[in-house]
């Protein structure tokens, strides 16, 4: 089995795995972080320690889609409200008899060089593995001129990690909040200020939707609410896209821990893939519980193996080379969707799709047999629902009748298998998105030449730019 | 006309619950989400009133409920009896292209029920065009979905439409002929209180039977719709018919949905193998016969009934008796019946007794379900109106009959086919009607 242990994140910190959790709800005591480790998670990111505060109920609301729970989920749930040692007790505890787990402590008090010195020592005292410095809270603490209030401000977030790195022996870990123009701004900054690492990313800001009996947003506080900070599955690529930017700039790039909609193996991997050393997850233990964390470990154990990855620094980053920027993409790459006859099921939906939301290349005029190239005459989709809506149908109601009725059961009949005008195709996908059925419709390749791209293409006709003759 | 002329019978409500509980309202919407919205979609165009059923569907699944009922409605008037008596296996959930994906169709019939009962239990009502001055006025003949179809079309079209029913109950054999666990006669009796309220008149206790009686109609009517359904059961034609404890699989259906027939004991024999043989077998398992056969002169693979249905009577713990005829009826001591029956066996095309294979069943009730006949001999009394093999000829799309003042739709046209076929035929008609008084006004 290849070998997914995590030595030295960030220069010194070891976990059995990379699945840790962020701080949030799970990590906020020492009996569930200890319940966590024991169903299996490499590390933990404890619910942020500060001053404590005084929370609201209620706290959570979720967008729910399709009529599944939790796609994304939001909160207003502010840092620890237990004491600053009653953490630090109970982290001691956690760390003597949990010591090859990673502990990190989320930090976050007020701004002033003392109260950072005095929390870090503090922290470090009663053996955590790491810091993580909460700049990214985006709701309460921001008010307060913590949280996303530093992380916004590339400024105050160096000259808090200088202050940290002042003090702190152990590695220091810089959450960064999405709520901003460029997140690599901070992310350098924080780099400047000599983190050892950084953690992304930290919730959006939101409203997840609002009451439409009571025109009260959720979550609702005695009538009120406020924004929050969004995550969940929804948030996955948002996340995978600022990992990228900062893994990608020079300026900004540091040991990472990949944050936002983890919930699967799959998502782990592609953390990774993008650079991540070790990724953090938080709403999908709220939704699941600790034990997600068997198939998390046995899915990208089983995936690695298949891949021939022996350590998790095999694949690390090997997707960060496949972004570019859009002047860099071939554009006489084309392909054209080809639809499987044998795996159509005739719902229809590549056609609509491509007539209202692409270019009017998929037709449902194979009545006969196959139709090839470009056809101009085509029935558009309102006139079809139309005639086939003024079509007389009776129930089949002999033996007869039924068994030539059109039915579910039967392959699909030829008229409900739509067409691809390949003169026509772009090639967009979208057709291939829409498509329930897995491998049905596929996007081949078609030979189109050299390659060129955007960037060549304006550099060469600069050049071919002669005054004619 | 109320429903509360029906008996509430605890004991009734019990043996004859649903055979298909409602969805639940979180168990509809996951069920809606479960559909793909296919364009074009082959469940619509499967369904003789074409219901535009992802529409309705993601209607649920969007929480605008009332939008869903008036889809259904727009297109099917008696939405609700047909979301629980159509045999969706054969027309939209057969249909649905969820069967080549993973071979779980969506629940059409039940998310379609859900809409509609929701539609029913929040009161609400249709909005309907104010009547025309110069609309048509027309008679329908016959209370059953076609009529009811073709009025209520009529209706929200600002014409003027009269029912007139022989019974003292509207909805044919959606009230009176089909099993109660599949559609209660108190739902079938809702669903035409709404067609009342959408402005159609009721005649009922009035039969339209002679050469008078028409013209006195074509007097007072612009057009005469035939909705008239079929006729009498057919009788079995053998010895011993008329005794008592004979009776015929509508009688027995109509017998204990308005109350007549409470209990039924002993060894029942259905003869024939259609679907209102099985609900009539069905039937009376539930109403406490001990034993129920079903004996079909054919084999299990030509009865006519839905495969579904089959596998319901048997589940019912109904036994079918495959190539037997009755041949007597006799009476015996108690009240009993003594059936004689015979084996048969196909020989070059024709079913002949099979030698020395005669026996008797005793028995308490002998049920016949051999099917409906026709209606020709009122018809005939009809000029113009063309009468072929028992059924009234009529253009498929228009329902218009050789006399261009009657139109015909439902089993007296057809010849016999599903709830959704006569409101189908009977909408048409009804535009027909529009769209011909239109012509004649302009």
């Amino acid at each position: 089995m290849p070998d997914i242990r995590v030595r030295g994140f960030a220069g010194s910190i070891n976990s059995p795995n990379p699945f840790w959790l962020a701080s949030a709800p799970p990590t906020n005591t020492s009996e569930m972080i200890m319940r966590a480790f024991d169903a299996g998670w490499g590390g933990a990111v404890w619910k942020t320690i500060g001053e404590p505060i005084t929370n609201v109920s209620s706290r959570y609301s979720a967008t729910d889609w399709n009529s599944m729970r939790m796609m994304g989920f939001n909160n207003i749930e502010l840092i620890s409200d237990r004491s600053i040692e009653t953490n630090l007790r109970e982290m001691a505890e956690v760390k003597k008899r949990y010591p090859h787990n990673a502990v990190i402590a989320s930090l976050m008090v007020e701004s002033t060089r003392e109260a950072w010195h005095d929390i870090v020592a503090r922290t470090e005292d009663a053996g955590a593995d790491g810091l993580e410095l909460n700049f990214g809270c985006p709701h309460g603490m921001s008010e307060r001129g913590m949280g996303s209030a530093v992380g916004q401000v590339p400024d105050y977030a160096q000259m808090i990690t200088e202050w940290v790195k002042e003090k702190a022996r152990t590695p220091v870990l810089v959450k960064l909040t999405p709520n901003i123009t460029d997140i690599r701004a901070v992310a350098r900054a924080a780099k400047r200020g000599g983190a050892d690492g950084l953690s992304a990313i930290n919730t959006i800001n939101s409203i997840t939707g609002i009451d439409l009996d009571t025109f009260t947003p959720r979550p609702n506080v005695d009538g009120k609410s406020s924004h929050g900070g969004y995550c969940g599955p929804a948030v996955k690529p948002i996340a995978l896209n600022m990992v990228q930017q900062v893994m990608s700039d020079a300026e900004a790039a540091l040991p990472f821990s990949g944050i936002g909609g983890i919930a699967s193996w799959r998502d782990a991997a592609e953390f990774i893939l993008l650079g991540c050393g070790t990724v953090q997850v938080c709403t999908a233990v709220m939704h699941f519980g600790y034990r997600i964390i068997e198939d998390m470990i046995e899915g990208l154990e089983n995936w690695m193996d298949e891949k021939g990855f022996k350590t998790l620094e095999d694949f690390r980053g090997l997707s960060l080379t496949r972004v570019t920027e859009w002047k860099h993409l071939n554009l006489n790459y084309k392909i054209v969707a080809r639809i499987s006859e044998q795996k159509c099921i005739g719902c229809g939906l590549c056609h609509i799709a491509c007539w209202d939301g692409a270019h009017q290349c998929i037709h449902l005029d194979r009545e006969s047999g196959p139709v090839d190239g470009h056809v101009e005459l085509h029935t558009k989709p309102a006139l079809r629902e139309m005639q086939s809506r003024a079509t007389i149908t009776e129930t089949p109601v002999t033996r007869k009748e039924r068994a030539v009725a059109v039915q579910g059961t039967n392959p699909t009949p030829l008229g409900r298998i739509p067409r691809v005008d390949e003169t026509e195709c772009v090639g967009c996908n979208l057709c291939s998105l829409v498509c329930p059925v897995d491998e049905c419709i596929a996007m081949v390749r078609i030979d189109n030449g050299p390659a060129e791209t955007w960037d060549e293409r304006v550099t060469s006709s600069t050049c071919a730019t002669q005054p004619r003759s | 006309m109320s429903i509360a002329i029906l008996p509430d019978d605890p004991q009734m409500r019990k043996r004859f619950g649903d055979l298909k509980p409602p969805l639940t309202p979180q168990a509809a919407v996951i069920e809606a989400n479960r559909c793909l919205n296919c364009f074009d979609a082959p469940c619509t165009a499967a369904c003789p009133t074409h219901i535009d059923v992802p529409g309705f569907i993601k209607r649920i699944a969007s929480g605008n409920l009332r939008g869903s009922a008036m889809r259904i409605l727009n297109a099917n008037i008696l939405g609700s009896s047909c979301a629980r008596v159509c045999p969706v296996d054969v027309l939209c959930e057969g249909s649905c292209v969820l069967h080549r994906q993973n071979h779980k169709p969506i629940q059409i019939a039940l998310l379609q029920r859900h809409a509609m009962d929701n539609f029913h239990a929040s009161g609400q009502k249709l909005t309907i065009a104010s009547r025309r001055a110069n609309g048509p006025r027309v008679a329908c003949i016959g209370g059953g979905p076609a009529s009811l179809a073709c009025a209520a079309e009529l209706c929200r079209h600002g014409a003027q439409a009269t029912i007139i029913e022989r019974r003292p109950l509207p909805g044919g054999l959606n009230t009176y002929g089909v099993a109660e666990y599949k559609l209660r006669a108190a739902d079938s009796l809702r669903e035409v209180e709404m067609i009342q309220k959408m402005g159609v008149e009721f005649r009922f206790g009035v039969s339209v039977d002679s050469a008078s009686a028409l013209r006195e109609l074509e007097a007072e009517f612009d057009f005469i719709f035939l909705g008239l359904g079929l006729g009498a059961m057919q009788r079995l034609g053998i010895p011993g018919e008329d005794l008592k404890g004979v009776t015929n699989a509508l009688e027995l259906i109509a017998g204990y949905k308005i109350g007549h027939i409470r209990q039924l004991h002993g060894t029942v024999v259905v003869v024939g193998a259609g679907n209102t043989a099985i609900d009539a077998a069905t039937a009376a398992r539930r109403l406490g016969a001990q034993k129920v056969y079903m004996l079909y002169r054919r084999g299990e693979d030509e009865m006519s009934a839905f495969n579904f249905e089959y596998e319901h009577a048997k589940q019912e713990g109904v036994q079918f008796l495959w190539r037997m005829q009755p041949l007597a009826i006799k009476p015996e001591a108690h009240g009993r019946l003594q059936l004689e029956t015979v084996q048969v066996q196909m020989v070059n095309g024709t079913l002949v007794p099979v030698p020395d294979s005669r026996t008797t069943i005793d028995c308490d009730l002998i049920v016949p379900a051999i099917g409906q006949s026709p209606l020709a001999h009122f018809v005939q009394e009809m000029r113009g109106v063309e009468v072929s093999a028992g059924r009234i000829v009529a253009d498929r799309a228009t329902g218009r009959t050789g006399n261009s003042r009657y139109y015909a739709a439902g089993d007296c046209e057809n010849g016999g086919r599903e709830v959704v076929d006569a409101v189908a035929g009977g909408q048409r008609a009804a535009r027909a009607m529009l769209k011909a008084a239109e012509v004649a006004h302009a």
